[in-house]
């Protein structure tokens, strides 16, 4: 191996990962306090495994940050943009403006000039794309009222990176009137020298060529390219996309995660959206933990053990303006109760563009170099910091907020008094609470999945965590005054021990359960659970259903004969029941293979035989006997 | 006695303001069995054998429902597509039916004045029957007059409350065989005898 070094170095990186993030995700801890832990530990002042530069990993890595909007933009169709376009420029506006004035001021106490200030103020501002989102999509918050605030927040900071770009270089020539040399100023930023128009013009062109290409060119070029068979072409592809939309946007001054969200929105009526999003994936999760592990490695703790308390103090007021502000906002475009803490927590950080902010203000000659390590410090502290924020809202905030609203609100109070309990909130149980619930019947759900429970309770379902086989948990739930209780969990064995413990003692209870197979629909049965439903046998046969249309049959013929297929099935259980019921040793319990349950539906539906339930709509019996009249 | 079957179709009782009543009289007296059909057969799938089989378990066949543009309920029709097969109830072999009687029980929403060659309707229910009475023919059945409550939208509820106990005292005599045939016959409505 010609580069020992650089597989050692992605070794330490992997390895750093792979250990730390499944281990703080166990303590509840989130993956990207797990990638930030694991670049402290890897990090110059802990163990000293890293020989490259963090700051250039950090950057290869920030090319996460674009991948996953890119992702993001995928899923985000363009009318249900339109739709936020309020809270983005609202919003987003009003915390860039009001959060940067605030710190402005402060820095100005603190005893900087108005200039440096005021860029102080912008810069950190902004807030973690990054940390935020991926904290968002590993909760399931995106689609909720918090989530989509923060993220139009979000998509307002990554747009005003273009216009403070521009305004740096501005405020650095104010405060000190020496003209910092025109052509280092064009290798900082290129673009930002040009006039004003022509930037305009340009930026406009750019994000026309995005969507014009995005929606007609690039659907072709897709399919031309996934005709060919090869994947990792495809994946060569759509990664050249992204890096395309990259550059174009570095170019021209725009922020490439901004380019390529907007890329990703224009594609996401597209076809072949699903395997963009497949494709890009993993790569964006390495990317980004890779850019959370580097920006823990550079947590500069010389600097940090130099002056503590003033660093630490820095972070914390850091962090209490930001949330103070985005608390106030929050109330102010009225989030629900307890969501506008969320969206202050999760808001609360400063962003990785700052990283790039900070050391273009440095190349302006806007801060010093003792400044610039300052911010730096501070913004890394910040985004480190900002994991146990959610954490602290999760178990400390969160709670109490609830318990409040609880008092106010009576029907939250007991939810102990729904007619209807589900037992396992899986897939098949949320289709049933669905329709439910659709239905205005009050539905008690309990569910042993403590990630369901969260995300669930989210979106206001009313969600018990716990063990339903454990009596004490059911009666929380209410089961003695419930007047149905479904058991909808894929514990099959649990189910049944949960049937039979139900029946003595509450017999006028009524059960529905959900079962595997025959075996475990007679295994109710014989806990007098009559309401048993195949947990498959439906859908199979309506998949049926439509395969019999397809090879020609009418819609209405396929339907019934799905119907009498349905029907004829109940009759082959009972009858099968009763034959187990009388001899169970003719069916292998323990074994259960399907093959042997096979054997016995066929057997008995050759018995059988099914009526033909169309005949009345059959004339041929009806002409047979029009004919032999007529020849009488 | 005889036994009565009623095929009662009715897509949503819950919204029903007189047949639920009506029904409700005649629901556990002895020799009558009412046969819910939009109960049973929610999905229109309807079980052949045991309807015919129930069938010939009564000797009068009486179809109750709502008068949906001048017939019945889509479910009831399709009772009588896929129930009344030939060689069961019709045909040259297709004589299980031979003998019994049938009938209607209708509600309708209009009063009995429009239902006339006059009034808003041009028919008379009669008229509007003509369908189900020749089905009952074409089965060998005979087609009785009749019982109609007219006007659900303006009764009183003491009116529910009479044609109710009517509806049961026809039916009870019925039954028990009690009335002779030229008198049936003899009537417009069978709510019209005086019993």
């Amino acid at each position: 191996m010609y580069n020992s070094e650089f597989f050692f170095q992605a070794f330490i990186f992997l390895a750093a990962a792979v250990i730390s993030v499944p281990l703080a995700k166990k303590l509840g801890l989130g993956s990207v306090l797990g990638y930030l832990l694991a670049g402290v530990l890897i990090g110059p002042y802990v163990l000293g495994l890293i020989n490259y530069d963090t700051d250039k990993v950090m950057h290869f890595a920030e090319f996460g940050v674009v991948l996953m909007l890119f992702v993001i933009g995928l899923e985000l169709q363009p009318s249900l943009l339109w739709k936020m376009r309020k809270a983005i420029f609202g919003l987003g506006g009003l915390q860039v403006l009001i959060t940067a004035i605030v710190i402005a001021a402060f820095a100005m106490l603190f005893g900087f000039r108005i200039n440096r200030a005021v860029g102080i103020g912008l810069i950190l501002a902004l807030s973690s794309t990054a940390i935020v989102l991926q904290t968002l999509t590993e909760k399931g918050l995106l689609k909720n009222t918090a989530g989509q605030s923060a993220f139009s927040v979000l998509l307002f900071q990554d747009i005003s990176v273009v216009p403070i770009l521009a305004i740096i270089p501005l405020l650095a020539a104010m405060g000190a009137p020496v003209t910092i040399a025109e052509s280092q100023l064009n290798e900082i930023a290129g673009f930002v020298s040009l006039p004003g128009w022509m930037q305009l013009l340009i930026i406009f062109a750019s994000i026309a060529v995005i969507i014009v290409g995005g929606q007609f060119i690039a659907r072709h070029i897709f399919r031309l390219v996934a005709e060919t068979g090869m994947r990792e072409i495809f994946t060569a592809l759509v990664l050249l996309l992204v890096v395309g939309i990259a550059l174009l946007m570095n170019k021209i001054g725009l922020s490439p995660a901004l380019g390529t969200f907007l890329a990703g929105v224009v594609l996401a009526n597209n076809e072949y959206r699903h395997e963009l999003e497949t494709t890009i994936d993993p790569f964006k999760g390495l990317l980004l933990g890779l850019f959370f592990v580097s920006v823990g490695a550079s947590i500069n703790f010389k600097l940090l053990l130099e002056n503590p308390s003033m660093i630490l103090g820095f972070t914390i007021l850091l962090i209490v303006i930001k949330f103070a502000v985005l608390l106030l906002l929050g109330r102010l475009f009225k989030l629900r109760k307890g969501y506008d803490y969320l969206f202050a927590f999760l808001l609360a950080q400063s962003s990785e563009f700052a990283f790039v902010l900070i050391s273009f203000s440095q190349q302006s000659l806007l801060f010093d170099e003792k400044t610039a390590g300052l911010l730096m410090l501070t913004v890394t502290l910040s985004m480190a910091i900002s994991p146990l924020l959610l954490i602290f809202n999760d178990k400390a905030v969160a709670p109490i907020l609830s318990r409040k609203q609880n008092k106010r609100e009576p029907e939250w109070v007991d939810n102990a008094e729904n007619p209807v309990i589900i037992a396992g909130f899986g897939r098949f149980g949320l289709a049933v609470g669905r329709l439910l619930i659709a239905n205005k019947v009050k539905v008690t759900i309990i569910d042993s999945n403590p990630t369901n429970v969260e995300v669930l309770r989210k979106f206001g379902f009313k969600l018990f965590y716990g063990d339903v086989t454990r009596p004490q948990v059911l009666e929380q739930a209410g089961v003695k005054n419930a007047r149905l209780i479904i058991l909808s969990m894929a514990e099959y064995d649990d189910a049944i021990k949960v049937a039979g413990y139900l029946r003595k003692k509450y017999p006028r209870l009524k059960i529905m359960a959900r079962a595997k197979d025959i075996y475990h629909t007679f295994e109710f049965f014989r806990q007098n659970v009559e309401t048993v439903q195949n947990e498959v046998f439906s859908s199979a046969a309506d998949l049926g259903e439509k395969a019999l249309v397809y090879l020609g049959l009418t819609p209405y013929e396929a339907y019934r004969a799905t119907r009498t297929f349905k029907h004829h099935e109940k009759q082959v259980i009972n009858d099968l029941y009763h034959s187990w019921k009388e001899d169970e040793s003719n069916f292998i319990q323990d074994s259960r293979r399907f093959s042997e349950q096979l054997a016995e539906i066929l057997e008995t539906e050759k018995e059988y035989g099914i009526h033909d339930s169309d005949y009345a709509w059959d004339v041929n019996s009806i002409r047979a006997e029009s004919q032999q009249k007529n020849s009488d | 006695m005889k036994k009565i079957l009623i095929l009662f179709a009715h897509p949503a009782l819950h919204k029903s303001k007189i047949n639920n009543i009506l029904i409700k009289s005649v629901l556990h007296e002895p020799g009558i069995t009412v046969n819910n059909l939009y109960e049973k057969y929610p999905d229109f799938y309807i079980d052949i054998i045991a309807e015919q089989q129930l069938l010939l378990e009564h000797d009068i066949i009486v179809w109750q429902h709502p008068f949906y543009w001048y017939s019945g309920p889509a479910l009831l029709k399709e009772w009588f597509d896929l129930v009344l097969q030939h060689g069961f109830a019709y045909g040259e072999k297709g004589r299980r039916l031979e003998g019994k009687k049938a009938m209607s029980v209708i509600t309708t929403g209009g009063r009995r004045e429009i239902y006339s060659a006059r009034g808003r309707n041009h028919f008379t229910m009669n008229e509007f029957l003509v369908p189900y009475r020749q089905s009952a023919n074409l089965c060998r059945m005979e087609y009785l007059p009749p019982f109609v409550v007219h006007g659900a939208h303006t009764i009183l509820p003491e009116e529910i409350v009479n044609a109710a106990s009517g509806y049961k005292r026809l039916m009870q005599t019925l039954r028990d065989g009690l009335i002779d045939d030229t008198v049936l016959h003899s009537v417009e409505y069978l709510n019209d005898i005086k019993l």
